[in-house]
């Protein structure tokens, strides 16, 4: 059944680019559900249960109790003010997702989806997890409810991020190594998805970011757009005007999505998405699936991908174990290839520059996921007036990511 | 009539189910596939499933993902699939042939051009994994403009409000997934397949293939009698992996053993008598 969704709390004028996507979850030629007819019911139902949810008065009250009490939104947004010095250009403000519970933004979506879980009577929980974040953040709203947790992470994940499956272990969640294809994101991902074609009845898939069938580029977005809506608001208090432009880092894209969504009709803020270019986008090792891949079908949905002329899907590289995934989230695809939202890459190198100017400038330890986005606004902020201004959302903490950063500083801990 | 429907037919006729054997191709070299591929109608396939290698084999078990890693490991691409296909027609101008993949290969190969070669080479319907009813626009046109029938999974999630939409449009026969989950981890038990089958053939006049979890003589006897075709592809994909040495190469005995158990496959479904 297509049951169109509406998909944003307020009105949307006809040329709005807010009003996607249509009844069959497409943000143009971008999205859909691929999936096998076994798992097609499930995501109807997951479709109809969010739509449900939308339409029920009290549904967004009980999620802002939770965000505001248990999450601690609204995020601060800060002037960085040393950091603008430093840079000597634009004024730079982070919204500071970093201290939501958690440590990221992950936790938005994830108590959104927790409630809509509960609603739908689900009573197991399964999650993909990359760098270990958003898998923390389902564990953590598992743990709140009551509700036993699996989280698929790759074995080579399991291996580089071992604080944070410690975290999952103590928070009650199951940690599965996945040994099949190359044992990272994507196949923690394929694997959460035949776990759920083998449970259909007491399980909801918690997928991590705007990525997946329909509707869960759009829900996952909803959630996020949080970010967005806050940070609008802030500056308008602190600056009473919009940015000039927002920048976000993208792995799957959810962060970005949140932040971005809400300005879309505002054709004065320039949208920037950091990809993660690894050592270069001119190498294989980069997770730049814009700037670099082909559009093609994944994990339930069209959009652009790393892949080989044989359409075999190809390793992401990033330092950032958050951004290490071949895909992009299909509205980023369609946010592209409209122009709406500038693509660009910043490399490992540059991350770990941009993390420590962070620390050193504003005495706040970023994620190395944040981190790429700092990197461009390194880039750009020197080029722009001092009036201008700079909204950069800082999703994530860098505490997860110290080991990994004294490795590459040749230090050892 | 295409190949698929006239085997049906024939088989009806002779008042027996089929047997769709499965391999995946360059499992794990060209040769040794080639031959199983070759090797299959003689120990009994009624139709053949060739299942077209993919990193990312979301609705499949362990056993056919290293099968497709072992052939991407060997260099597998799309055309090698459609020339082995083009290469087996030479010498077997009857015994349908499915091919079974995923849809970003195709994507990858160009829709269009990949119904025009597919077909040209001599294959005969696609079961396309992650293609859903509500994606199907994407190739039904062109694979009915190029005689490929469109094979469609149902599943034990598919409920009767659902099945129409499904059906509509497939066409060669009906694939039914027998449980819920990946390939070659659980088995149907008699009375669900008796459950469900039933409620598939009141929608739909094709024969319906029960697939998934089909292993033995005796199960393939059981999904004959239940249906019209058993599928068979985990169990003999261990048996290959079973042959190979640790570097994942074939032995002497991988297409014997194969071939041996698709024969055993073929007496099981034989022998058993479907219900008319
Ligand atoms: C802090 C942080 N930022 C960003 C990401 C990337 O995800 P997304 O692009 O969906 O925001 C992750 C994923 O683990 C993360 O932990």
């Amino acid at each position: 059944m297509d049951t169109p969704t509406p998909t944003a709390p307020v009105p949307h004028g006809a040329n709005s680019l807010r009003t996607g996507p249509d009844a069959r979850g497409k943000f143009g030629g971008f999205g859909g559900r691929f999936v096998a007819e076994t798992l097609m019911p499930l995501i109807l139902e997951v479709e109809q249960a969010y739509a449900a949810a939308k339409a029920d008065p009290a549904f967004q009250p009980e999620l802002d109790y939770y965000l505001k009490h248990y999450v601690g939104r609204p995020s601060p947004l800060w002037f960085a003010e040393r950091l603008t010095k430093a840079l000597g250009g634009a004024k730079v403000y982070f919204k500071r997702d970093e201290l939501n519970h958690t440590g990221a933004h992950k936790i938005n979506s994830c108590m959104g989806q927790i409630l809509l879980a509960r609603r739908m009577g689900k009573t197991r929980i399964i999650a993909e997890t990359g760098a270990g974040q958003h898998g923390v953040a389902t564990a953590t709203v598992c743990a709140l409810f009551g509700l036993p947790c699996t989280v698929y992470m790759g074995a080579t994940d399991v291996a580089r991020q071992a604080p944070n499956v410690f975290r999952m272990k103590l928070l009650g969640a199951e940690v599965k190594p996945v040994v099949s294809g190359a044992a990272t994101l994507k196949d923690a991902m394929n694997e959460a998805l035949r776990d759920w074609v083998a449970n259909v009845t007491d399980t909801y898939y918690l997928i991590g970011t705007v990525a997946g069938p329909h509707p869960y580029p759009m829900m996952v977005r909803d959630f996020q757009s949080v970010i967005g809506e806050e940070a609008k608001q802030q500056l308008q208090e602190a600056e009473g005007r919009l940015p000039d432009v927002a920048v976000a880092a993208i792995g799957g894209g959810s962060n970005a999505m949140g932040l971005f969504h809400p300005f879309l009709d505002d054709p004065s803020v320039r949208l920037i998405g950091v990809e993660a270019a690894g050592h270069g986008l001119d190498t294989h090792q980069h997770a730049a699936s814009l700037s670099r891949g082909r559009p093609g079908v994944l994990h339930g949905n069209r959009t652009y991908l790393l892949q080989d002329d044989d359409g075999q899907i190809e390793e992401a590289h990033s330092i950032s174990a958050g951004l290490d995934y071949p895909g992009i989230g299909p509205e980023h695809s369609w946010l592209h290839e409209i122009g709406r939202v500038e693509y660009v890459a910043a490399t490992d190198d540059e991350a770990l520059d941009a993390f420590q100017l962070c620390t050193r400038t504003e005495g706040i330890i970023p994620a190395l996921e944040p981190a790429h986005a700092l990197a461009h606004v390194k880039k750009i902020a020197p080029t722009m007036g001092a009036d201008d201004i700079i909204l950069m959302n800082l999703c994530g903490r860098g505490d997860k990511d110290i080991f990994t950063v004294a490795e590459h500083l040749g230090v050892k801990l | 009539m295409s190949r698929i429907a006239t085997r049906f037919a024939e088989l009806r006729a002779q008042g027996r189910g089929a047997l769709i054997s499965f391999l995946e191709a360059w499992d794990p070299d060209p040769a040794t596939s080639m031959e199983i591929l070759r090797g299959m109608p003689a120990a009994g396939a009624d139709l053949i499933e060739i299942g077209c290698p993919f990193t990312d084999p979301m609705a499949d078990g362990p056993t056919i993902q290293l099968a497709g890693k072992r052939a991407l490991k060997a260099g597998a691409k799309m055309v090698h699939t459609l020339a082995m296909v083009r290469e087996f027609r030479r010498g077997d101008a009857a015994t349908p042939i499915v091919l079974m993949g995923y849809l970003n290969p195709i994507l990858a190969y160009g829709v269009e051009r990949f119904c025009i070669d597919a077909a040209a080479a001599g294959v005969d319907g696609l079961i396309v994994v992650d293609l859903p009813s509500e994606e199907a626009d994407l190739m039904l046109p062109l694979m009915t403009t190029h005689g490929l029938d469109m094979i469609r999974l149902v599943a034990p999630t598919t409920d009767e409000r659902r099945l129409p939409k499904v059906l509509d449009g497939s066409s060669g026969f009906v694939y039914y997934v027998s449980i819920t989950g990946i390939t070659g981890t659980r088995t149907a038990s008699a009375e669900d397949l008796a459950d469900a089958i039933p409620k598939v053939r009141r929608a739909t006049d094709l024969p319906i293939a029960i697939g998934f979890g089909v292993r033995s003589p005796a199960q393939a006897a059981a999904a004959v009698k239940a249906a019209d075709a058993a599928v068979v592809a985990s169990a003999l994909i261990d048996t290959l992996a079973g042959t190979l040495d640790s570097d994942g190469r074939a032995g002497p005995e991988t297409v014997r053993r194969v071939l041996d158990q698709v024969r055993a496959l073929a007496d099981g479904v034989r022998q058993a008598r479907q219900a008319a």
